[in-house]
């Protein structure tokens, strides 16, 4: 069963469509990566995962249960990170963190010590004097001092610097080795590579693409850049090969991995020389929906298809 | 680019920012101005009552404490006496106020360093701020001498009480600026201007106590503290009572001084530092705080106990002077009038004691709005959602907030009354039976405090993004009803309106069972309302 599985979930603020028929499923035991650019409706997302915001249709269950009617006895079993957190003033730094953790049903002494010390964070501070980044440590760790099943971090790191970054990829690489499963909104594509197992791609509150980074890349093209002895033809007439141009001598070309066979029996003719081939980045995949070059693999961009036939 | 870049987008940015509590202040003040004078003019309608009244209050050491030094007999005077002190302590809480949230608190949250990096000079953003909070104490100042000199005061007096007034603010304004630069915290800077302006308030209370009266009995001559104090100097113009206008060079002169301080600091320390550093706190929570309910009286405790402070001052004050109103009503009819509108009896020192409490139940009023509106503040700031994604349910958490806010308003009522009695009996002799006495006639306001508390939490519920405005102004119009209800001869329909109007006015009346019953059930409903539809509603909304 999975941990939360969402189907068709739709939020309206007014007239705004926040979610618009979002599908989302996390398993148990993953870092699920949940992305999407600003406004892309995650936060909403999460906010009715937790019971905060009521959904206007589709099914929301969150380990097995209604998150809107089941609110507080989910809560005993998650923890959560803000996306942007506010704090009690005039409390401390960790008179706020043991408070989040005894009113979620009791922390880790140990190990709230243990991250403090990690998270360079002084305790002693009022929270009002904290920075965004401090406000953010707070969060986290009052987050991963609680024994809980789910993890739900709204984008965590954003103010984080990149220090503290490696620190909370190796606890959220601890709390999956205990079993637990995280879904981790960010729009820090590094620390979604590095840390998910599968991700989920929304825009405009849809989801657009949903798998394994593998599963992703297989979805989107290769770039490959190879040097022949002699002058490439016949490329153009190739299934699922796009942007064919040279660069020094070399053909730069992207292909679709369904057609990588098909294009190696090719190029093989004109004697190579050298070959590389790399997967997209992340940064791909995610520019490939948002970017402003719209490509989709069976509808190459025209302007694409210009260059290429030009040469 | 110079150290003033900038400085008009900014102070248009603070127009845009505050449009709506400049206007309140700048239209608001005059308003009350207007009212309160007219009220005042028709409780002391000729020269003889205007004489007892100036009278007593030059031989009242509370009345000096509280209203400042009588100047004649004049019905202005006798407004500015009834009137400046109130008017002149708002004006000075909001200058603070303004000054600060343009200033330390746009470091504080961050939003200066976003300014501070484009095209902004160092001396900006205090500038624009300073700029707009003396044009608004002008303005309302100027509005308020119209005000008055429509009510039919003479002119020159009314120019110089509303010169009084602004002085006040223009002094206020200077002081915040300098506070803004030493705290590092928004809290820090009004606290620490607040102490100012307290500090200001004991210094001419104290000044005007130890002054003397003149031949005629009808005036006061402040000794010298009063002369250290910003808030003193409004009552050291004279108005109504042969204007010294030269006093109202010296706050212009505060401004000045502060304002070239405030710059010398600015130009001395980082963005977002501050003179003070803040203090260290405990590492971990004390066991006791670690619940809704902990949590609650966490966050309420240094405002009650600037509450219970201030409201065992009053009451103290307040039953000592019964005794002395004894004197001053014989000599006033008209005033006796009033208060035995307000106190609703028949016997005049026992309807004194009950408007007491009354004015008492809606000054707690504000503790029980201010207390539970600071639900909606954390939902605003996104504490709330925080506290919701854990364990504790929409209803405990919200409930404990209504019983803090319920428990705070009994604690402060008895307080009230036992202070009032205690007062009143050291003067009569019987301390601890009319201690007794009053405290248990104050509980009984208490059905109408629970009113308050579920009108509040049903707008935070069922309207949260208004819920702060329609709360105080709920409040006020409670507030307008109960204290102009019977001077404007309003029908009863619309006095019916505000739970203090069925309070049974004790120890004017026998107390009565069926109001407070049907009281108590009205806030009841409005709880289990409020209640409801924040359980049905999202969080942050
Ligand atoms: N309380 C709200 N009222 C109105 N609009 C909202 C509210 N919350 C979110 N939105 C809108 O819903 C959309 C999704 O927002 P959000 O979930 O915060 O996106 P993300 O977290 O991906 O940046 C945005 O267009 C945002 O402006
Ligand atoms: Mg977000």
């Amino acid at each position: 069963m999975p941990v939360i599985s969402i189907d068709n979930l739709v939020k309206t603020f007014g007239r705004i469509r926040a979610l618009d028929g979002l599908d989302l499923r996390v398993e148990a035991g993953e870092v699920h990566g949940f992305l999407g650019p600003n406004g892309s409706g995650k936060s909403t997302t999460i906010r009715i995962l937790l019971g905060l915001l009521r959904r206007d249709s589709g099914e929301a269950r969150v380990l097995g249960a209604d998150p809107w009617r089941d609110a507080v006895r989910l809560h005993r079993r998650l923890a959560y990170v803000p996306g942007d957190v506010s704090l009690w003033p005039n409390l401390s730094g960790g008179e706020a963190i043991d408070l989040l953790g005894e009113l979620r049903g009791g922390l880790d002494r140990r190990r709230r010590d243990e991250l403090l010390q990690r998270f360079d964070l002084d305790p002693t501070r009022g929270c009002r004097t904290y920075s965004k980044g401090n406000r953010q440590k707070v969060a986290i760790v009052a987050a991963f001092s609680s024994n809980v099943e789910l993890y739900v971090l709204d984008e965590p790191t954003s103010g984080l610097d990149p220090l503290m970054e490696a620190v909370f990829q190796d606890e959220v690489r601890r709390i999956k080795q205990a079993g637990a499963t995280v879904l981790l909104s960010s729009h820090v594509l590094a620390e979604v590579e590095a840390l998910c197992d599968r991700l989920s791609i929304i825009r405009e509150g849809r989801t657009v693409e949903s798998g394994s980074l593998t599963e992703l890349r297989h979805l989107t093209r290769t770039t490959v850049i190879v040097e022949t002895a002699r002058p490439v033809t016949g490329l153009d007439a190739l299934p699922g090969v796009h942007d064919v141009h040279e660069v020094d001598g070399r053909t730069h070309l992207e292909v679709e991995p369904a057609h990588l066979d098909e294009l190696l029996g090719q190029l093989v003719r004109f004697g190579v020389r050298a070959l590389t081939s790399t997967p997209p980045t992340l940064e791909q995949l995610f520019l490939r929906h948002y970017g402003d070059e719209h490509v989709s693999a069976d509808d190459p961009a025209p302007a694409r298809a210009q260059r290429a036939g030009a040469r | 680019m110079t150290a003033l870049t900038g400085t008009r987008r900014l102070a248009r940015l603070v127009l845009r920012r505050d449009r709506i509590r400049l206007a309140i202040w700048v239209l608001g003040t005059p308003l009350l101005g207007y009212a309160l004078a007219g009220s005042v003019a028709g409780i002391y309608p000729d020269e003889a009552a205007r004489q007892g009244y100036a009278t007593t209050s030059a031989s009242s050491l509370v009345a000096r404490a509280f209203n400042g030094p009588i100047a004649g007999t004049d019905v202005g005077a006798v407004v500015v006496a009834e009137t400046y002190v109130t008017l002149a302590l708002i004006v000075a809480l909001l200058s603070t106020f303004a000054v600060t949230r343009h200033t330390r608190q746009n470091e504080e949250t961050g939003r200066a360093e976003l300014v501070g990096a484009s095209v902004v000079g160092r001396y900006a953003p205090l500038t624009a701020a300073l700029l707009v909070v003396v044009a608004a104490n002008v303005a309302a100042a100027a509005l308020l001498a119209v005000a008055l000199a429509g009510a039919g005061l003479p002119l020159a007096g009314s120019l110089a009480a509303a010169g009084a007034v602004g002085g006040v603010g223009v002094a206020c304004t200077g002081v915040a600026a300098v506070t803004a630069q030493v705290s590092v915290t928004s809290r820090g800077a009004n606290a620490l201007a607040g102490a100012v302006v307290g500090l200001s308030f004991v210094l001419r209370a104290a000044g005007d106590v130890l002054g003397d009266t003149s031949a005629d009995g009808t005036r006061v001559e402040s000794a010298w503290p009063s002369w250290l104090s910003p808030l003193g100097w409004g009552n050291q113009v004279r108005a109504f009572g042969g204007e010294r206008w030269w006093v109202l060079a010296l706050p212009v002169a505060l401004l000045l001084a502060a304002v070239a301080l405030a710059y010398a600091l600015a130009e001395r320390r980082d963005q977002g530092a501050g003179l003070i550093a803040p203090r260290r706190k405990a590492a971990t929570a004390a066991t006791w705080l670690l619940s809704p309910a902990g949590l609650a009286w966490r966050m309420q405790r240094g405002a009650l106990l600037g509450w219970a402070v201030g409201i065992a001052v009053l009451g103290v004050s307040m039953g000592v002077a019964a005794d002395e109103f004894n004197a001053m009503i014989e000599q006033n009819p008209a005033a006796a009038e009033a208060i035995n509108a307000m106190g609703g009896g028949a016997d005049l020192l026992d309807a004194y004691l009950a408007a007491m409490l009354g004015l008492f139940a809606l000054t707690i009023g504000a503790y029980v709005v201010q207390a539970l509106l600071r639900v909606r503040g954390d939902e605003a700031d996104g504490v709330l959602e925080a506290a919701l994604a854990t364990a504790v349910s929409r209803t405990r958490w919200l409930g404990t907030q209504v019983l803090a806010a319920a428990l705070g308003a009994f604690a402060l009522l008895l307080l009230a009354g036992l202070t009032t009695g205690l007062g009143y009996g050291l003067v009569t002799g019987d301390p601890l039976g009319e201690a007794i006495a009053l405290g248990g006639a104050a509980l009984l306001r208490l059905p109408a405090l629970l009113v308050v508390a579920g009108v509040v939490t049903a707008l935070f519920g069922l309207l949260p993004r208004r819920s702060v405005v329609l709360s105080w102004t709920a409040l006020l119009v409670f507030l307008l009803l109960g204290q102009l209800g019977a001077v404007l001869e309003l029908p009863q329909a619309a006095l019916n309106l505000s739970p203090y109007t069925h309070v049974p006015s004790v120890p004017a009346v026998d107390p009565a069972v069926l109001p407070l019953v049907v009281l108590t059930t009205v806030a009841a409903l409005l709880l289990v309302t409020g209640a409801a539809a924040f359980r049905h509603r999202d969080v942050p909304s």
